[in-house]
């Protein structure tokens, strides 16, 4: 147990800040922009993922030595769909609003990158303590982003911030950042700073490889041969997307390392 | 007719599942960049959602309805969705070569796409019909093709403009994005 803490915490920080899912491996992109219309939803969303990543992490700790490698993209979808289904009627049961506020991107966290790259790069391959700092850690991360860009939303395009109103009425509020476009527009800035910080650290030498190696950036350099391989059932190993994308990062994470 | 001929219009391009639901985001922005391979994934796209809401929709009403097990709709969906992804793809590569060469590559991309489970879920949670299920999810994805394929041709169009350097790639296409997201947001005023 003592040994393990400062692995644990160096989860944590790694979710929270150096490896953070939205703000620097942009991964999971449908949610962020669909929830986030208010900070309230954002943190809510991003709490539930969170729960739904340490529970499925442990899990899959725990049978990684069980699961078959060929089958374990369906097994992992099956323990993470079954813990998304657990969450579902608990929300339903204990938070009605926010379950309405949500609706149908409560099931589709079963196909958030997120909680399969996760899966996938850590909780198969880690023991169970590290495993659930790493779930919490990465869920953290993720909420901790969701509520920015939600609060960032709601200032703009309602002027209120949690609910309650910090613009005053006399300034009209532009409600195109409450609405679709808006989601685009925020989205557009955040990764035209993520690329601005990219360019300044490789202009001085940095490795940035990390940065923005996820889903839309993922998906764009990654030419279709290559994704061919992404298979449901995998019998060569070979990973899907953001699999892909993962093992890169790894690859510069061992290589920082060595 | 008429319910039938407004659930289209409805999920094509009133709540276009890309510009105002966010669904299928990756393929959206990932393989938009030449009009081709746009159109290719779009079809795809078509052929998968539709085939996958009719299946899920015979499942959920003959099989989870009547065993009482409705709220395991989320695992059953997305593991039918997938392995259906699958068999689709190995019954076009033996039975129907031409299909398959225009097609398979995007097939695999598709297995775990947000709107193809988005589009099963969205038509329990409006206690959807077989049939209307069927136009729900063919409007949805024909919405989806519509829009990956203006996005493309306004990438092509884009390709050689002076961007600024921190905008260059994925931000500008998301602007593009937003951009189309307003138009669409227009169609809101059809109803």
């Amino acid at each position: 147990m003592a040994e393990n803490k400062p692995s644990c915490m160096e989860r944590l920080y790694n979710g929270l800040l150096k490896e953070n899912p939205t703000f620097v491996l942009t991964l999971g992109m449908c949610p962020t922009l669909a929830v986030t219309t208010s900070a309230i939803n954002g943190l809510g969303m991003g709490l539930t993922t969170m729960v739904v990543l340490a529970l499925s992490n442990v899990f899959i700790s725990l049978l990684r030595k069980v699961i078959p490698d060929k089958v374990r993209i369906p097994a992992f979808i099956v323990i993470i769909a079954s813990f998304v289904t657990l969450l579902e009627l608990v929300l339903e049961a204990y938070l009605p609003s926010l379950y309405d506020a949500l609706g149908i991107y409560i099931p589709l966290i079963v196909v958030n990158c997120i909680i399969l790259g996760r899966a996938e790069s850590y909780a198969s391959k880690n023991s169970v303590l590290p495993s659930l700092f790493d779930g919490i850690g990465m869920g953290l991360g993720f909420s901790f982003a969701l509520t920015c860009i939600g609060l960032v939303r709601e200032i703009l395009g309602s002027g209120k911030a949690f609910g309650f109103t910090v613009i005053p009425s006399a300034f009209e509020p532009i409600s195109i950042f409450v609405m679709a476009p808006g989601a685009f527009f925020v989205l557009a800035v955040l990764t035209a700073v993520q690329n601005k910080i990219k360019l300044a650290g490789e202009a001085k030498g940095k490795d940035m490889s990390k940065i923005g190696s996820g889903c839309p950036g993922g998906c764009d350099s990654c030419s279709i041969e290559g994704c061919v391989s992404r298979k449901f059932y995998d019998p060569s190993a070979t990973g899907s997307v953001e699999e892909a994308a993962i093992r890169r990062e790894e690859a510069a994470k061992g290589g920082e390392e060595a | 007719m008429t319910n039938l001929i407004l659930i289209a219009i409805g999920s094509a391009l009133v709540n276009n599942v890309v510009l105002s639901q966010f669904l299928g985001l990756c393929p959206f922005l990932g393989v938009s960049k030449k009009v081709k391979t746009a159109s290719g994934m779009g079809m795809a796209v078509i052929f998968v959602i539709t085939i996958a809401s009719f299946v899920a929709a015979v499942i959920y009403r003959f099989i989870l309805t009547p065993l009482d097990l409705t709220y395991l709709r989320t695992i059953v969906f997305i593991l039918v969705i997938a392995a259906l992804v699958q068999f689709v793809e190995m019954f076009l590569k033996k039975n129907i070569k031409s299909l398959y060469e225009s097609l398979g590559v995007y097939l695999p991309l598709i297995t775990t796409n947000c709107a193809v489970l988005g589009v099963a879920l969205t038509n329990v949670q409006k206690s959807y019909g077989i049939l209307e299920s069927v136009v729900n999810g063919l409007a949805t994805a024909a919405g989806f093709a519509i829009a990956i394929i203006i996005l493309a041709g306004l990438r092509e169009k884009m390709e050689n403009n002076d961007i600024p350097k921190p905008f260059q790639g994925m931000p500008i296409v998301m602007i593009t994005a937003g951009l189309m997201a307003i138009a669409f947001c227009g169609f809101s005023g059809l109803f």
